[in-house]
């Protein structure tokens, strides 16, 4: 069998060892209310919203009215409010405090773009309010364009893909038509590869595989690289696409990036780049001048619109001239009477691989991260690359010599990457520590990624972190770093003590998943 | 700069700490050839009060909805969102948390998405539904591969009535993995067309209801006939708010919901963000896209939640992940619970209600302008009118008259054949004065 | 008893078939496992192929068909009690029954003593 090198405890080992002398009566302690399902509530009959009866008539519907109960309890307006703050209350969040999450780019969300994409003109509109109703939106649809054109030195660009992945998918898909393109212009076989290296976003190789290539892996050098050897070696004219973090997953950017896009180019290959660490260059570098055909752009890392407990993202997608005419619809374009949306693969678009989803994209998150760019102005996104950079070295420096460096020699970009040989004979592992970190109010870094790394403990803190927060975090670390290479075992198995809930059961999860509230018996019986 | 914390001593001392002589010495790995010497020819940095400037410009160039007699909807609605939904998805805990990856800290996003997950399934009547996918497109999508992992066939079909952006996100998408789509002409009332296209090679059918055209269908008959041939059949819905008044998906007989939930707690936003909904039979969850929350203990026994089955994604399994999807979309879902939590039952079916009375008051006045003609016979709060003259420039009229009087079929379908098409939607955002404002607009627009 | 260098045992019955499972080394390394997919009978399977899928709860792992041959039988509780992987790996936790195409193949096989070798090695 495979042997899986990510597997890791995922049931508590540390039974009940509750500090509390005198367990509560609520279930709640101090501030933190013990919060019932809105199942639990009994609302069976209630609701939060006035709305006047309307007319019972359902005669045009006849038998396809539904009869049978549907079973949803309500809330009136106070009740929802302290069920949602007090379920609030339980998450960690960037306004709270270090949110290191490498890879992840958790920063600091302007309140400004919040209040920018509520706007009316731009919250209550239609995608298909007719085109001259709408040119404030089209334009700035089209400004923001131009800012990731700019930014990244790329001819063009696809606005629609939903998130980071979704973006990866339509870099990936217009490739692929261009390719097919080139095979139906000139003949000639069918390319079948894509080649990532082992340190890749595990959504590289389920892109390249879902859109029907074969996924081959490139190695990497000892100082965390891609092995050009290696990479020469296995490109060929099999090869569609490399794709390539830069910076790459263990925050360190590619050296050989020219001589990367040049090999690859050489082959007739493209060079997909995954621009989820863009953050880390913006300003300072062009994906474009180091020779990328496509990259799409977290806006929710590197322009910060906020993450939201998990989506929703948006990952437009630059192209070279080379990929351009094959992405989707709609394209926005400059018309006669101003702006215009191309929303059929026609006329100008008539080469588009099609469409990624319903209308034109994540508008809102247009509109904030247009704002945070504004607000940033070319100057201002060129420092945030410089701090996040100057952030994550001193990380570096402040833990390197209690903690071991991934790769010591030469400075990191945007996050420090460490691993788990100074945590060898100590019985403690890099999940226990993580969740020591928990208990002293910090959100534990990335684990166990990248895979090249054992035990990965990937840092990033951003640009948005000041100083004092970044000595709080680093002295924390320090002191539960010796903590752990003395002995102390406990306090790590048994972490964490003090968030609202201690480790959880993920085996009897997965086990035997309830995926949903179903009645207690008493309940159902109440019911009949 | 107001979102940079560093002073400028902070900055040296830093350095000193790391032992660099410069920022720049620690961007030492760029080519020299690639390194940009100063900022690039973009606008310098600017207060809030100059960017909200720019920005109020830009939203002032919009026509907003709430301020005209306003019948848009082919796949978007405008309804109203209690102020409280809104208050709460911006709380710093809900919008500036990530994905939920330390279950101890992030209880209030797990209990969310557990909650959410409940109420799909209820709405819907399935067995199960996920924490959410980007939106309704990419759901059906999602839903037409997930078929075609459960059957091992290649093939689907699609309904006249799949609004055309699903259908070409679903051949996009179906496309790249090798699938083959069948896609029938538009057509007003026709699902049942499906039926004799099934073969031994079909995956699924899939059937939207209330259809682009507003079309209400008992698909009982098409499960029943896609089942009988080893298909699955999925059931795309793109106005949430039906769920209140039509029977449900899963009691005629639906394999897999994808559906778009923008309807409830969330606005239009121009079309995006919105949120998908997605239910299945649980016999499928191992092949279900997208994440999954569920209950267990924590090490003092104490119930909480987790992401859960998370072996299906791209994470872990990588190159045999059931899909490329990476994230939900939270903060949506989340809006869409607190909605749903405020309307429970009593309110949704009172919501419903209102929709549905208001598209028959349209209704009834579209039947008296001449010239006009309602062609749905069943609909929900959705219909396709006839119109003596091309839809699109009656509708471009209308908006220089101070309405907008809904989406024409030839913008999202000009090959379809129906120039003279319009798909007009009453919520209970609608007051009767506008519906009387359309009627006459349209009786004037449309004299010779 | 035979053991692959991928941590799978085999059980060579008298009716020319072998039992296949993964070793309590193995079962020890995936952590708790939770989830098992199974072969169809009737399934003609090569050596090196994947057989069965086992997860855990932060890993999918492919376990591959030792031999070249034929899928007689699989072990129908597993689904249901994944749990028996870790708590008898190399007994009641049998993932499925495969008739062999050549015997002499297995001859390659390590025994008990060679195996528990290799595991030091590594």
């Amino acid at each position: 069998m495979s042997m899986n090198p990510v597997g890791r405890p995922t049931r508590p080992e540390v039974a009940a060892t509750n500090d509390s002398v005198h367990p509560t009566l609520t279930g709640g302690r101090g501030l933190l209310q013990d919060e019932p399902l809105i199942f639990e509530l009994g609302g069976w009959d209630k609701t939060g919203v006035d709305l006047p009866e309307a007319g019972g008539d359902t005669s045009v519907l006849g038998d396809l009215v539904r009869a049978e109960p549907i079973g949803l309890p309500g809330l009136s307006e106070p009740e929802a409010m302290r069920h949602y703050v007090r379920l609030s209350q339980k998450n960690h969040a960037i306004d709270l405090a270090l949110y290191p999450l490498g890879s992840c780019t958790m920063k600091h969300n302007p309140r400004l773009n919040e209040k920018a994409a509520r706007y009316p003109g731009f919250s209550d509109i239609h995608p298909l309010q007719p085109q001259s109703t709408v040119q404030g939106a089209l334009e700035l649809m089209d400004r923001l364009a131009h800012w990731l054109k700019t930014l990244t030195g790329m001819p063009a660009v696809a606005l629609s893909p939903k998130a980071g992945a979704h973006g990866e998918l339509c870099g990936l898909l217009a490739i692929r038509a261009a390719h097919e393109a080139k095979v139906a212009r000139e003949g000639g076989a069918r390319r079948t590869t894509v080649l990532t290296p082992t340190s890749a976003h595990g959504t590289n190789p389920a892109t390249a595989a879902f859109v029907g290539y074969q996924v081959q892996e490139i190695a990497q050098t000892a100082d965390g690289r891609v092995d050009l050897a290696d990479l020469e070696a296995k490109l060929g004219p099999h090869v569609a696409a490399i794709m390539v973090t830069n910076p790459n997953t263990c925050g360190l950017f590619e050296r050989d990036i020219l001589e990367i896009a040049r090999l690859t180019h050489a082959v007739g290959a493209y060079f997909y780049c995954d621009g989820a660490n863009f953050n880390a260059i913006v300003g300072r570098v062009r994906p474009g001048d180091l020779g990328v055909d496509a990259m799409h752009i977290n806006l929710h890392k590197t322009f910060s619109t906020p993450h939201g407990g998990g989506g929703p993202g948006a990952g437009p997608v630059v192209l070279s001239q080379a990929l351009a005419p094959f992405a989707p619809v709609p394209w926005v374009v400059h018309g006669a009477d101003g702006l215009q949306l191309l929303e059929q693969p026609e006329g100008e678009a008539a080469d588009a691989f099609g469409r990624m989803c319903a209308f034109h994209g994540q508008m809102g998150m247009f509109v904030r991260a247009y704002a945070y760019m504004l607000s940033h102005g070319a100057d201002g996104l060129r420092q945030a690359a410089e701090d996040a950079v100057l952030n994550a070295n001193y990380v570096k420096a402040r833990l390197s010599d209690v903690m071991t460096a991934a790769f010591p020699d030469g400075p990191c970009m945007h996050e420090a990457l460490f691993d788990d040989r100074w945590l060898e004979g100590t019985g403690v592992t890099t999940l226990d520590f993580a969740k020591a970190m928990i208990d002293e109010g910090f959100h534990p870094m990335t684990m166990y990624f990248p895979l090249v790394v054992h035990g990965a403990m990937l840092i990033e803190p951003t640009e948005t972190e000041p100083k004092h927060e970044l000595d709080r975090f680093t002295d924390t670390l320090r002191v539960l770093a010796e903590a752990a290479k003395a002995g102390e075992v406990e306090r790590f198995k048994g972490a964490p003590y003090h968030a609202p809930l201690r480790r959880l059961d993920e085996t009897a999860a997965a086990r035997k998943p309830r995926l949903r509230w179903t009645p207690p018996p008493a309940h159902a019986i109440a019911a009949e | 700069m107001r979102y940079l914390p560093l002073t400028p001593e902070d900055r040296r001392d830093m350095l000193g700490v790391i032992g660099a002589p410069s920022v720049d010495a620690l961007f030492a790995d760029v080519p020299t050839a690639a390194r940009l010497p100063g900022p690039v020819d973009l606008p310098r940095h600017q207060g809030e009060l100059e960017v909200e400037r720019e920005l109020l410009t830009l939203a002032a160039r919009n026509r907003v909805a709430g301020q005209y007699p306003f019948f848009c909807g082919a796949g978007a609605y405008r309804h109203h969102v209690p102020a409280t939904v809104d208050h709460l998805i911006q709380r710093s805990e809900f919008l500036t948390s990530y994905t939920p990856y330390q279950p101890e800290i992030s209880q209030g996003t797990l209990q969310v998405l557990f909650e959410f997950q409940t109420q799909v399934a209820a709405l819907t009547g399935m067995e199960v539904a996920n924490a959410s996918l980007y939106e309704g497109s990419t759901a059906a999508a999602e839903a037409v591969m997930m078929a075609s992992r459960i059957t091992r066939r290649n093939k689907a079909v699609l309904s006249p009535g799949l609004h055309p952006h699903y259908a070409e996100t679903v051949q996009t998408l179906a496309h790249a993995v090798g699938m083959e789509i069948e896609r029938l002409p538009l057509a007003i009332d026709a699902e049942a067309e499906v039926v004799s296209h099934i073969g031994p090679d079909t995956a699924c059918v899939v059937v939207q209801t209330p259809n682009l055209f507003g079309a209400a269908t008992d698909v009982t008959a098409i499960g029943e006939a896609a089942r009988a041939a080893g298909a699955l059949l999925i059931v795309v819905v793109t106005e949430a708010v039906s769920f209140g008044l039509l029977k449900s998906p899963g009691a005629m007989g639906a394999d897999i919901v994808a559906a778009e939930g923008q309807s409830i707690g969330n606005g239009l936003n121009f079309g995006g963000p919105y949120v998908g909904l997605f239910a299945f039979r649980e016999k499928f969850v191992r092949q279900a896209p997208g994440r999954l929350a569920g209950e267990t203990v924590d090490a003092d026994g104490r119930r909480g939640f987790v992401l859960t089955l998370s072996t299906r994604e791209q994470h872990i399994r990588r190159d045999k992940a059931t899909s490329n999807i990476c994230t939900n979309s939270g903060l949506c879902a989340l809006a869409f619970n607190i909605h749903m939590s405020l309307l429970g039952e009593t309110g949704l079916r009172r919501l419903a209600a209102l929709n549905h009375q208001q598209a028959r008051k349209l209704k009834a006045t579209l039947d008296a302008v001449p010239g006009v003609q309602v062609l749905t016979p069943r609909f929900f709060n959705e219909m396709a009118v006839r119109l003596p003259a091309p839809a699109a420039e009656v509708v471009e009229t209308l908006a220089g008259n101070g309405v907008l009087a809904g989406v024409p079929v030839s913008r999202l379908d000009p090959k379809a054949g129906m120039d003279d098409v319009l798909l007009v939607a009453a919520t209970e955002t609608t007051r009767d004065a506008d519906i009387e404002i359309l009627g006459r607009a349209l009786t004037r627009v449309l004299s010779p | 008893m035979r053991f692959t260098k991928d941590h799978e045992w085999l059980e060579p019955a008298e009716d020319g078939t072998v039992t296949v499972g993964i070793t309590a080394y193995a079962a020890e390394q995936l952590g708790d496992v939770v989830f098992v997919e199974l072969p169809e009978v009737g399934k003609t399977v090569k050596a090196g192929e994947g057989l069965a899928v086992v997860e855990s709860v932060k890993a999918a792992s492919d376990v591959y068909a030792p031999v070249d041959g034929e899928v007689v039988a699989v072990n129908d509780g597993l689904p249901d009690g994944p749990e028996t992987v870790n708590a008898d790996p190399e007994g009641g936790a049998w993932f499925a029954k495969i008739k062999v195409a050549d015997p002499s193949k297995l001859d390659g096989l390590m025994d008990r003593a060679a195996y528990e070798d290799y595991l030091r090695s590594l």
